[in-house]
């Protein structure tokens, strides 16, 4: 039966089921990209997430947020895991977690934080750290659609090492039409940088965002603090709060 | 953990899979009624702390609790007495 784009059940209660790891790679020296094996797996939108969840053997479980890095390639299923300080489920996670070891899973779901690629309004996508990871599963899907629609990726990093698919949205900026991708450097910005490192700014998503009178779907993705500032600073350069959708991955650290 | 820090929270979008175990829809987009402050918005837009038992769900507007869900070893307790109307689409 051909697979549906629809985002996850049709009429089943929302139930865990066991993916295994595939493969994975480090993304950066604290982060990395799993890609498991869900047998099953329905078919998501970009921007949608699952819930993880570890059980020990004395029975404890706990269980954690993961946004969907890619589009759906039939039962595989790609997650970045920025791994915290003392962080419990993203340690196990981008460190111990190894190929064939089972985890629990459950989605895809969230029906707020995604774009479908036939929306043909321009997109703003602010990202902060691993909020680039919802973001990617956009312009990944984008590329895959064919589609043209106006693209833009703020992206605010700690320093050049701290970037996520840096070498992907490298060529992206180049290979896919209509994508514009610029980065800000929160500690340290590569020589030469004009930009000096510093937080971002309204005055940064003015210069490279779009314009507030182009309407666009503002998405925004990063821990909390970095959703407040930039959510605020969409708001006040004049972006209808109806257009900015976000996502708050949780504390600041 | 408090929920004094404005930076301790989520937002409503954590709520799809929690939610999703009671109900065949996803009610994040759904359009909640603050029985607070009156406002509408989706609950993906909610504040959600989950360092308190369970998950509480509180309006972006007047920070009033619109909802609160505890899940157990064998049922789940959803309060909604902050929220008067929960406007779902369901096309055809
Ligand atoms: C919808 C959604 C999507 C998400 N997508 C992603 C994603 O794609 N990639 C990603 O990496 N993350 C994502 N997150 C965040 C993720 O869900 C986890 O919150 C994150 O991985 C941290 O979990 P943890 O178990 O490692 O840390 P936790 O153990 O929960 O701790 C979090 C932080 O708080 C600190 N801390 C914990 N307990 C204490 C304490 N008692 N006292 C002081 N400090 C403490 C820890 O040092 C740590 O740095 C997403 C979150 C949401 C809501
Ligand atoms: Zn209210």
């Amino acid at each position: 039966m051909a697979r549906t784009a629809l985002p996850g059940r049709l009429s089943t209660r929302l139930t865990w089921r066991v993916a295994t790891l595939a493969e994975f790679h480090d993304e950066t020296a604290t982060a990395r990209t799993l890609r498991l094996d869900v047998p099953g797996w329905p078919g998501h939108l970009p921007g949608q997430h699952v819930d993880v969840r570890l059980t020990d053997e004395d029975g404890y479980s706990t269980q954690r947020s993961y946004s969907l890095a890619a589009p759906a390639d039939g039962d595989r299923i790609e997650l970045t895991v920025q791994r915290l300080p003392d962080g419990e489920v993203s340690g196990y996670l981008a460190d111990t977690y190894a190929v064939g070891d089972p985890i629990e899973i459950r989605g895809p779901v969230g029906g707020w934080f995604v774009w479908r690629p036939p929306d043909p309004a321009p997109v703003l996508l602010v990202a902060g750290g691993s909020g680039i990871v919802p973001l990617m599963a956009m312009i990944r899907s984008r590329r895959q659609a064919g589609s043209r629609v106006p693209f833009r990726l703020v992206y605010s990093v700690r320093t050049p090492a701290d970037q996520f698919y840096a070498a992907e949205l490298r060529r992206s900026a180049r290979a896919d039409g209509g994508l514009d991708v610029a980065v800000v450097y929160t500690r340290s910005a590569p020589d030469g940088w004009a930009r000096p490192a510093g937080r971002i700014t309204a005055a940064d998503l003015e210069a490279l965002g779009w314009p507030a009178s182009f309407e666009p779907t503002c998405y925004v993705c990063g821990p909390t603090g970095f959703v407040e500032a930039a959510a605020g600073a969409l708001v006040d350069l004049g972006h209808d709060p109806r257009r900015i959708r976000t996502e708050r991955f949780g504390p600041s650290t | 953990m408090s929920e004094d820090f404005t930076d301790d929270y989520e937002d409503g979008n954590a709520l799809a899979g929690p939610l999703g175990e009671l109900f065949a829809v996803d009610v994040t987009t759904a359009i909640g009624r603050c029985a607070g402050c009156g406002r509408s918005g989706r609950v993906a837009e909610l504040r959600v702390y989950s360092h308190a038992p369970g998950l509480v769900a509180r309006c972006p507007g007047c920070d009033r609790v619109m909802m609160r869900l505890v899940r157990g070893p064998d049922a789940a307790w959803l309060d909604l007495r902050g929220t008067v109307s929960l406007r779902v689409a369901l096309p055809g």
